[in-house]
């Protein structure tokens, strides 16, 4: 397996306080990686690092054996790199499948703009929004908003997928669904990394996870080894709801 | 091939627009204006129709930026006015044909635009809108102090120049026909705008610019191209208006009212759409017009504007095109 994204010992200060911190790890092509970590772990300001929303302060982010650290967000979407926001961010006065064609437009294909509604088309349906495409982003409920993140990234046909916790304020058959998407687009041949909080799906659909705590890199291997660390369990009981889930997750996957 | 493949996608595009019933609107609004003043040689309504083309070419152009990228532009008179500046100066130093140096004035205000634009196109929301009104007051300032363009006393064109149009009385219909030919231009320009990959890219940056940068819009380009583009057809209408006064000063080039003026017209119309500053452009010349001659209300035009602007940001936002629209939803798909 070749590496599609390497991290090598990134850093990223907010005033005196170190968001993330000699942090290194990389990600195989065609797995999904979990990322997990208590609130404040630096997992969404890592995604900005990522795709250049942030610029780091040290080390070196690595695409495909390039080196793209600091390049410009727009530059990595054409790269292939595609996401979606913790807090949803839609264009919230266009419908469903303009959202989706300005994905399919700017994104990794650069499509003009007719095929682009194609693509956007098939991508909407593909999440499940099929129903709704001429709705405007605004008329959605939280889970159709979440749904959109996903399909506007898909549109732009990406070989990255970087999903900032897309189960979070979903009930369960929403949750369910959407795992089966996420499911669905590995198949696809997209490598995913997924920062979720819902330890049940995180370490049902990764194949590796690598856990996070001020900024640092605390553990990372299989589902099955992270959830059996000591220093993971130590970590979470400081988290006693979130230890409680790690206990049952470890249990269900 | 390449090449060949990019060309065979713009022919479609091309093919595309003029299928739309849009399309032709444009056409008969513009052979509308071309047809009212000459049945009966009417004089006062060319002039009245000459001013509201300029209100429509200023808030068309101005919609690019404000309704479409969603950025306040309230400076964007100083196009008009260096567009005005540039033709009267090649026109008298130079002694260019009003052709070349409508032209030029275009390309040089383009350019000087897009310069502009990278500066302070890296401001958002009400920081950007002040520096607008900055470079306008800036770029008045030099031109004052600027000797070759004679200062604070302007530039004059010798009666001569309209002899290359026919003579004084047939250069005001010349005139008036070429401003006609811009402000369709400027239509088109718009509605090729609106559906082009383009418009879809400055409409994301205008709801959401971190959004639409995550998912690949390069937006400081577009945005530097959105501005200097909605620079061109108003440099080119300066150019026209001020060779038809034969006399340029920087009170009435860099007119900040002008500026008020054509942010009314352009969300009185409604912003984003294409159709709006039509409407509102005649509307408001109209308005104008009645207002300058009736007994009470002269010089009182701008306070309407103002008034107008406040009750459209209150309780229309959506301007003429939100309410049609909102009445009759078929409509939308028919005028943009």
């Amino acid at each position: 397996m070749t590496a599609i994204l390497d991290i090598q010992g990134l850093g990223k200060n907010f005033g005196g306080v170190q968001a993330v911190h000699q942090l290194s790890f990389s990600v195989e092509e065609h797995e999904i990686l979990g990322l997990i970590g208590p609130n404040g772990a630096g997992k969404s300001t890592l995604f900005n690092l990522i795709n250049g929303v942030f610029k780091p302060d040290r080390g070196r982010v690595i695409l495909r054996g390039v080196d793209v650290t600091a390049e410009a967000p727009h530059r990595m979407a054409r790269r292939g790199m595609a996401r979606t926001h913790q807090i949803v961010q839609p264009l919230t006065g266009m419908t469903v499948l303009d959202n989706c064609t300005v994905g399919a437009c700017f994104g990794r294909e650069n499509l003009p703009l007719l095929a682009a509604r194609e693509a956007a088309h098939e991508a909407a349906t593909f999440v499940g929004l099929g129903d709704r495409l001429e709705r405007p982003a605004s008329a959605l409920t939280i889970a159709g908003k979440k749904r959109l993140e996903l399909a506007r990234a898909l549109s732009s046909q990406p070989t990255l997928l970087l999903l900032d916790e897309v189960l979070a304020g979903l009930n369960p058959t929403e949750v369910d669904h959407m795992i089966d998407v996420i499911r669905r687009i590995r198949t696809r041949g997209v490598t995913i990394i997924m920062i979720e909080h819902l330890m049940q799906a995180i370490m049902s659909l990764s194949n590796r996870i690598v856990v996070l705590n001020s900024g640092q890199k605390l553990a990372e291997g299989t589902p099955q080894e992270v959830a059996n660390n000591p220093a993971v369990i130590e970590a979470y009981l400081g988290d006693p709801k979130l230890a409680e889930e790690l206990h049952r997750g470890r249990r269900h996957g | 091939m390449r090449v060949m493949n990019q060309l065979s996608a713009h022919a479609r595009f091309l093919v595309q627009l003029v299928r739309r019933p849009f399309f032709w609107i444009i056409g008969l609004v513009t052979a509308a204006f071309v047809v009212a003043p000459i049945i009966g040689n009417n004089v006062e309504l060319r002039e009245g129709l000459l001013i509201a083309c300029i209100y429509i070419i200023l808030a068309s152009n101005l919609n690019l930026m404000v309704g479409y990228a969603g950025y306040v532009n309230f400076g964007s008179i100083v196009f008009f006015g260096l567009g005005g500046y540039i033709c009267v100066y090649l026109m008298s130093a130079a002694e260019w044909p009003l052709a070349a140096a409508t032209l030029a004035a275009g390309l040089c205000v383009f350019a000087l635009a897009y310069l502009f634009g990278f500066g302070i196109l890296r401001l958002r929301g009400p920081f950007f809108a002040l520096a607008t009104i900055g470079i306008n007051e800036a770029v008045a300032a030099f031109v004052i102090n600027f000797p070759p363009w004679g200062g604070s006393s302007g530039l004059y064109l010798s009666p001569e120049l309209f002899r290359q149009v026919g003579g004084p009385m047939q250069a005001l219909w010349v005139i008036y026909f070429i401003i006609v030919a811009i402000m369709a231009l400027s239509l088109y320009l718009s509605f090729a705008i609106k559906n082009s990959k383009f418009g879809l890219g400055l409409l994301a940056i205008g709801q959401n610019e971190d959004a639409a940068a995550v998912l690949g819009v390069p937006t400081a380009r577009y945005k530097a191209l959105a501005y200097s583009v909605s620079a061109i057809l108003p440099a080119i209408a300066g150019g026209l208006y001020f060779f038809k006064s034969a006399y340029i000063q920087p009170p009435d080039a860099f007119d900040l009212n002008l500026s008020l003026e054509a942010m009314a017209v352009m969300m009185l119309g409604g912003q984003g759409t294409v159709t709006g500053p039509i409407l509102a452009g005649y509307f408001y010349e109209e308005l104008r017009g009645w207002l300058l001659t009736s007994d009470t209300f002269s010089h009182f035009q701008l306070v309407v504007a103002g008034a107008l602007l406040l009750v459209i940001v209150l309780f229309l936002p959506g301007g003429f095109m939100g309410w049609i629209h909102d009445r009759w939803p078929r409509l939308r798909k028919v005028l943009e």
